[in-house]
């Protein structure tokens, strides 16, 4: 029992980054139509705001220290973070600190305007050409924007750290009446988890409960009529374009400290999110973030020692198999709708 | 000639001129000189550009003629470069079974796959495809280490069996591999004032087999089955209610376009008689796409050119450093000179993939029809200057009834 709790944790918080972006991906396709391969590059961009965002903080000069000395005898030169000057320095060091929570501030207006940009930019071109040319275009744009961040921040992975408060475990299994050190779980992932409901809760309310959600809800219906009602709906599209983008850059903004960025995670998940997509059913919603936590979860499952001693290797390709198994008994995947993308 | 028609003819007798010129054409630039960097005339290269022009060729007939965006072509790739080696571990050195055996295995992979995969089409294709080849690639990583080798990949030792050869050369090496004794690595230099050029045997033994694949091709494209294919891509339901099933047709064509892929594995490696999983990565299947898209889909010699472009960019573009920029631009003051330098660095060297990306992104957008609807554009723009100068008569005449 309580091994399986544990796993169903551990999948949580790589399923919820699935959710995240399969969440995004989901958005751009149901409003725009457009299979977006430059997804995962928008979640890279993401996690690289954080590093950004650290970087900036942490932009210092040099002070001659009096009191400490080298081996030589001459005082010592430091480091003294901008930030420190203007704040404090116990002020400085939090900031300093809490860098990575700060980036999601930082990050959703850049996230924004990158996909308002890419959509007004170049997908906008794309909407009457085959959904191959768009797979295509998306997908040498990924290699662009990756490339891009490859030479401002180098090809070796950036390690990121979450606020000190959230680096120890949780020691979860004693809330559930169990022994204490059975199932321990690192804070960052809980709070990963509990960012990633937040942010698809909110997507939804957005949707839901918002004029403007309701008009782009007809709009993914019938985009045709809505137009003729005399609504801008590419103009909210766009803006949902950039939402998607926000959505897919948080979810890299947080995942930063769980896995040091590296120029080519995005095409990482991107893969992976695909399966998920198409797994969850296309343009639905809730069938992206459905699936995205139970394919995390079964990969959790998956990599336990006690099933991978009966069936080698099947935490290779749980997902993969999945997803095979998914799309041929249920064509149209767990929650897909009926005449989407079935030409 | 050959039962082709006249076109057809041109254009095979240019990529045999091409494919057998090879070292000649690619080695423009004196041994000695400033520019002979830009050479591409060693066998090592040469032999890439035409096994990657075998595995384009394979893909294009796929995707060129169905509209089917496989993105898992590596697998095949891959499997063919495994089987290949296990021949020789298993047989004998001679490339002539190994080719033979990973073109079997890889049409049997492809009718497995084939058959899952394309019971769906459109992007679920592209995702079925993707999603087989990702498991292919993780399972000769993780479970399959006693068939792949894991990580290391799968090389020949000297205890192998090799029942039809030796086991280790007189002098205790390992045995290279050959045809009939002909060794693939060997090759003879020809020095012509300044000029090296070097001829391989086994670029030799991939050119003629890459003609004959493109042979095939063409006889493919032109056939009453490829008029089928192309039917498939431009309304499948119509095809449906005409009483005609498309499922065998687009399950041939995968076969074929899988063994396509697994002979161009098998050859690679015949030349290097090696095998990795990371030939079955995903992005070694972005790649063919990559080279089919940006030659011309659906194009005979498209494919071809588009694999000889990149594989040059990769070996050569990506040798360019701000060294050889200063040299370039030694004629411009100063200033000027480190201004166009740091302008240019992201994009060479080793920043050649942005530089692809970008020109990918461009061919999609401006040029559907890849470098080879570039050349079509270009030509037709001379053409229309030179019969505005000769009068409308003759422009009539020229152009045939569609």
């Amino acid at each position: 029992m309580d091994a399986i709790i544990l796993q169903i944790l551990n999948g949580l918080d790589k399923g919820s980054a699935y959710a995240l972006i399969a969440l995004g991906l989901t958005l751009i396709f149901g409003t725009l139509g457009v299979v977006n391969f430059a997804h995962g590059a928008l979640f890279m961009i993401g996690a690289f705001c954080a590093v950004t965002l650290n970087r900036i903080l942490t932009l210092s000069h040099q002070v001659v220290d009096e009191s400490r000395k080298d081996f030589l005898g001459n005082p010592l030169k430091v480091d003294v973070p901008y930030v420190n000057d203007w704040f404090g320095e116990a002020a400085g060091a939090t900031i300093i600190d809490w860098s990575v929570p700060l980036a999601i501030l930082f990050s959703i207006p850049v996230m924004i305007a990158i996909g308002v940009i890419m959509e007004r930019g170049l997908i906008k071109h794309f909407y009457r050409r085959p959904h191959a040319d768009q797979i295509l275009v998306t997908f040498g744009l990924a290699i662009v924007l990756q490339e891009i961040i490859k030479y401002f921040y180098g090809a070796n992975p950036i390690p990121t750290p979450a606020p000190d408060v959230f680096r120890g475990s949780f020691d979860f299994g004693v809330l559930l009446g169990f022994d204490p050190n059975v199932i321990i779980y690192p804070y960052w992932r809980l709070v990963y988890f509990a960012f990633a409901a937040l942010i698809v809760g909110a997507v939804f309310a957005f949707l839901q409960f918002t004029t403007f959600g309701m008009v782009v809800r007809a709009g993914m219906a019938d985009r045709e009529t809505v137009g003729l009602l005399g609504i801008n709906i590419d103009r909210r599209f766009t803006i949902m374009f950039g939402l998607a983008a926000a959505v897919a850059g948080l979810a890299g903004v947080m995942y930063a400290p769980i896995n040091s960025p590296n120029y080519h995670m995005g095409m990482d998940f991107l893969v992976l999110s695909f399966v998920v997509v198409v797994v969850g059913g296309m343009g639905s919603l809730p069938g992206a973030v459905l699936a995205g936590f139970v394919l995390g979860v079964l990969e959790s499952f998956a990599s336990m020692n006690e099933i991978k001693s009966i069936l080698p290797g099947i935490d290779q390709i749980i997902i993969y198999l999945v997803a095979i198994i998914i799309l041929l008994t249920r064509p149209r995947g767990l929650m897909g709708r009926k005449g989407v993308m079935e030409d | 000639m050959f039962g082709l028609g006249k076109k057809d003819t041109t254009v095979f007798v240019v990529v045999i001129i091409l494919a057998l010129c090879a070292p000649f054409i690619l080695n423009p630039f004196p041994g000695n000189s400033s520019l002979a960097q830009f050479n591409a005339g060693y066998p090592d290269l040469m032999q890439r550009f035409v096994i990657f022009g075998i595995f384009a060729i394979g893909f294009n007939l796929l995707f060129g003629l169905t509209g089917y965006l496989s993105f898992g072509h590596a697998a095949f790739l891959g499997a063919g470069s495994y089987a290949a080696v296990w021949m020789f571990k298993l047989l004998s050195m001679n490339v002539i079974p190994a080719i033979l055996l990973s073109m079997i295995v890889a049409g049997l992979f492809a009718v497995v796959i084939g058959y899952v995969s394309l019971r769906r089409s459109g992007i679920y294709f592209s995702i079925l495809t993707l999603a087989f080849a990702q498991m292919s690639y993780n399972l000769a990583y993780s479970v399959l280490t006693p068939i792949t080798n894991g990580e290391t990949g799968l090389q020949i030792t000297l205890d192998d069996p090799r029942i039809l050869g030796a086991s280790a050369t007189a002098d205790g090496g390992i045995p290279v591999t050959n045809l009939f004794g002909l060794e693939m690595r060997h090759f003879t230099t020809v020095d012509i004032a300044g000029w090296s050029f070097n001829f391989s045997v086994g670029y030799y033994l991939c050119a003629v087999i890459m003609i004959l694949a493109f042979y095939v091709a063409v006889r493919i494209f032109r056939s009453p089955f490829g008029m089928m294919l192309r039917a498939i891509k431009s309304n499948q339901q119509r095809l449906y209610y005409t009483g005609l099933n498309a499922r065998p047709y687009t399950l041939a064509v995968f076969v074929i376009s899988g063994m396509y892929a697994g002979l161009a594995g098998g050859l690679l490696a015949s030349m290097d008689p090696l095998a990795g999983p990371e030939r079955m990565q995903w992005t070694a299947s972005g790649e063919v796409v990559l080279m089919t898209i940006l030659g011309g889909a659906g194009t005979l010699i498209g494919p071809v050119l588009g694999a000889g472009f990149i594989k040059y960019f990769e070996n050569i573009f990506s040798k360019i450093n701000d060294g050889v920029l200063h040299g370039w631009f030694s004629f411009l003051p100063d200033g000027l000179e480190n201004v166009v330098i740091t302008l240019l660095h992201p994009f060479v060297g080793k920043g050649w993939h942005l530089t692809l990306g970008l020109m990918f992104m461009l061919v999609v957008i401006f040029l559907p029809g890849g470098l080879v609807e570039g050349g079509q554009r270009i030509a037709k723009a001379l053409r229309r200057g030179r019969t505005e100068d000769n009068g409308a008569a003759r422009k009539a005449s020229h152009e045939p009834a569609e």
